[in-house]
């Protein structure tokens, strides 16, 4: 236990086994960017998978959303300490978008619209676990959350999702992205709190 | 707590006392971590408002300027109950990219502040940083609140300004004006970036931070005026409360 600070008490709240470790439960969808909204015209978009021997997939807006699309219901957490639960998307699942392509990669790098990059190992983003998600409770995703499409990776902190997705490179080795090289963890699990370097 | 200033009605600056803080670069926040007698704990992110130089110090000292928020958990332990003497439980400093550092690479590079209500905290210490290490980086803080009344660094602002060694302010009033002020309500604008910041072939490097509608609508405004997105950092909050 921490320092006990003196006179206070918190909120009444019952025992949540759904919110992880330090965060705090919240009912609107605030927004953590590092820089101006990127807007990414669906006329233009494109969606790129680049394996470690340099072959690359593509898709078009058209036939991206012509994929067998999936409608997860997830909790979200950010590091910022805020989680917001059962969040309604529709998307595609990574599981659909890597089946015809063949690596023994050990890790993903996401690049996003506006140059954003965020690292992750490939077993967190297969079996059911991510999608490129395109609506948010029903609606197209808006820009300032990530649109037209953004990473969804539920069981890790929300930067990990990246927004405004443009590609994911697959590779050998693992390079920190745009958060992990400034302080933040280089995984992410928030119900372990690997927040920040060193936890 | 070593002391304690009250800004405003609702805003509160907290003056602790580090012992071994590691030192932290203009616009690091860090985390606060509260526990109740049950064990029971919570955590929130402040910005730090004082000049590294301070973190220097022997003792070190670290000032969070905290705004109490109606529906917090957080923020009325810090600006009512928190008493000189109180320990406090932190973390920090965090946060590597909203950051101004005056022995940067771009160092006498023109920079541009973009306030929304206590998004200023940040970026008065850069003010600040500024000032303690005598640099020449030309500044203007463009500070958008609704009334004067809520205001933070008032005085401070005003001493720094008159200083006239090249930091240059310009308030901006959303409800109400100062009494006596010929000064139109109302947001920034792209007339208002024009007038009080700089041009885009000065290429600045920009720091804004507020409320996330704020901050997404001056971003916004920027780039469309011809400033590279690459030299635009931000910093959000939601209205729950969490700074970024």
């Amino acid at each position: 236990m921490g320092i006990v600070s003196p006179g206070f008490s918190g909120r009444r709240r019952s025992a949540d086994e759904r919110l992880p470790p330090g965060q705090y439960l919240v009912n609107d969808f605030p927004v953590l960017s590092a820089g101006p909204t990127p807007r990414v015209d669906t006329g233009k978009w494109e969606f790129r998978i680049t394996t470690e021997t340099g072959q690359t997939h593509r898709w078009d807006w058209a036939a991206f959303r012509a994929l067998p699309a999936e409608e997860p219901t997830v909790d979200i957490h950010c590091v910022t300490k805020w989680s917001k639960f059962a969040t309604h998307w529709r998307g595609v699942s990574l599981d659909t978008l890597l089946a015809d392509v063949e690596t023994s990669a050990g890790f993903v790098t996401a690049r996003s619209y506006g140059g954003y990059t965020t690292n992750l190992p490939l077993a967190d983003l297969v079996d059911g676990q991510a999608w490129v998600a395109y609506d948010y409770e029903g609606e197209p995703l808006e820009a300032e959350h990530g649109g037209p499409a953004r990473l969804l990776v539920p069981h890790l902190y929300f930067w990990k999702s990246a927004k405004w997705l443009q590609g994911i490179d697959l590779a050998d080795h693992d390079t920190p992205g745009f958060w992990e090289s400034l302080g933040y963890h280089n995984y992410g699990d928030p119900w372990r709190e690997q927040r920040y370097w060193g936890d | 707590m070593a002391a304690v200033r009250d800004e405003t009605a609702t805003a509160r600056t907290i003056v602790l006392d580090v012992p071994q803080w590691p030192g932290h670069l203009a616009g690091q926040h860090v985390d606060v971590r509260l526990t109740a007698a049950d064990g029971y704990s919570t955590e929130r992110s402040y910005s730090i408002a004082s000049a590294p130089a301070d973190g220097e110090a022997d003792p070190p000292v670290v000032e969070l300027t905290v705004q109490r928020l109606p529906d917090g958990e957080v923020s009325p332990y810090l600006t009512q109950t928190l008493a000189v003497g109180y320990p406090l439980e932190l973390r920090g400093p965090v946060g590597g990219w909203f950051v101004w550092d005056p022995d940067g690479p771009a160092s006498t590079r023109p920079v541009l502040l973009v306030a929304g209500g206590s998004g200023v905290v940040p970026l008065m210490a850069m003010i600040r940083e500024r000032a303690a290490a005598g640099s020449r980086a030309p500044f203007k803080l463009i500070y958008s609140v609704r009334d004067p009344g809520t205001l933070l660094y008032a005085d401070e602002l005003a001493r720094r300004e008159q200083a006239g060694d090249g930091l240059e302010v310009t308030y901006v009033y959303t409800r109400t004006a100062p009494p006596g002020s010929s000064q139109p309500t109302g947001r920034i604008n792209t007339a208002t970036l024009a007038s009080a910041g700089w041009p885009p072939d000065r290429s600045p490097a920009v720091f804004v931070c507020g409320p996330t509608g704020f901050v997404e609508a001056v971003a916004n405004l920027l780039v469309r005026a011809g400033h590279g997105a690459g030299g635009i950092k931000t910093e959000r909050f939601g209205p729950s409360g969490g700074k970024p």
